[in-house]
């Protein structure tokens, strides 16, 4: 069985503010050496036998349509695992 | 006129946006997200809460539900559609508004009575009010902060699509203070903040008359038997 991953993260130019928390959590707990911290989705999507080139374009067109708000996230990769 | 609410799994304020349509003067139509009926109502809203817990983000499940292929449809030809706060999210996911809503900058929940300006009163919600006329109606959400590129925000506030602006404070880090927007016709409006918790005097914001005797949100939904105002 494949599996297409899909991870989609906030925009670069926004504001995470769950990941800022993230941040701050690991500040206090006196790590210091990370500059930011992002926090984004990983989607997996598990198919019978190989993933095909059909199954591949309709996870784009989903990872674009569904798992994604263009205005607010990018999808930063497509990948299959186990194929 | 008959007033159409939707009901999604997660809806919370359904019921007072269905009193609020009563308070009104309008016939309260409870709408079921499952249906492809939007049971000849002349005017549609999208009322807050968490449809689908939040789940992928607020707002997107919602926006693909069977009843929003109508209400999209039904907008389209002008029929008049309030979103608030989770309907706002709603709206902006099937892409009946532009921008988006992200977290509050400042990564809390917030829940205030709020002032507001409203900028634009050329729609269907808001013919009733003053231009630039403040009023004050409770803000509760996680996730309010409105975000647009560059070129959406000076489309937005070059249209006069601005609806109203955050004033006091700007209580979740929305992009020029935007706390609401309409789309180019003024039929559907979205907001964060919630008018149906302010239409009855005893359950409203304080004022500077009485405690919780503020009123500013039965003019959204009075606004509607307003048309002719419209240009």
């Amino acid at each position: 069985m494949a599996t297409i991953i899909i991870e989609v993260m906030p925009k670069r130019e926004l504001l995470d503010p769950a990941g800022k928390a993230v941040h701050r959590a690991l500040l206090r707990d006196g790590i210091s050496d990370i500059n930011e911290v992002r926090i984004g989705k990983r989607f997996e999507l598990h198919v019978e036998g190989a993933a095909t080139d059909a199954q591949l374009k309709m996870a784009q067109k989903i990872a674009d349509d569904l798992l994604s708000n263009g205005v607010i996230e990018d999808v930063v990769d497509i990948r299959v695992e186990g194929n | 006129m008959r007033v159409g609410v939707v009901t999604f799994p997660g809806s919370l304020d359904d019921r007072d946006a269905l009193r609020a349509v009563r308070l009104a003067g309008h016939e309260p139509v409870a709408l079921w997200h499952q249906e492809h009926d939007l049971h000849s109502v002349d005017a549609i809203v999208l009322p807050g809460g968490f449809s689908y817990g939040d789940y992928l983000r607020c707002g997107a499940i919602a926006a693909r539900s069977p009843i929003m292929a109508d209400i999209i449809d039904a907008a389209g030809k002008g029929v008049p559609v309030l979103g608030i706060c989770n309907g706002f999210q709603i709206l902006m996911e099937a892409g009946l508004l532009p921008g988006g809503l992200i977290g509050n900058d400042h990564g809390q929940f917030i829940c205030r009575d709020q002032e507001l300006v409203v900028e634009n009163t050329d729609t269907r919600w808001t013919a009733g009010f003053q231009d630039n006329q403040h009023i004050v109606i409770p803000l509760k959400n996680g996730e309010g902060g409105y975000i647009a590129d560059e070129e959406t925000l000076k489309r937005v506030e070059g249209e006069g699509l601005v609806t109203f602006r955050y004033v006091g404070i700007n209580p979740n880090g929305s992009l020029h203070d935007i706390a609401g927007l309409r789309n180019e016709s003024g039929t559907v409006v979205g907001l964060m903040p919630h008018p149906e918790h302010a239409v009855e005097e005893g359950f409203g914001p304080d004022t500077d008359q009485a405690m919780r005797n503020g009123t500013d949100g039965l003019t959204f939904f009075t606004s509607l038997a307003l048309e002719g105002v419209l240009r």
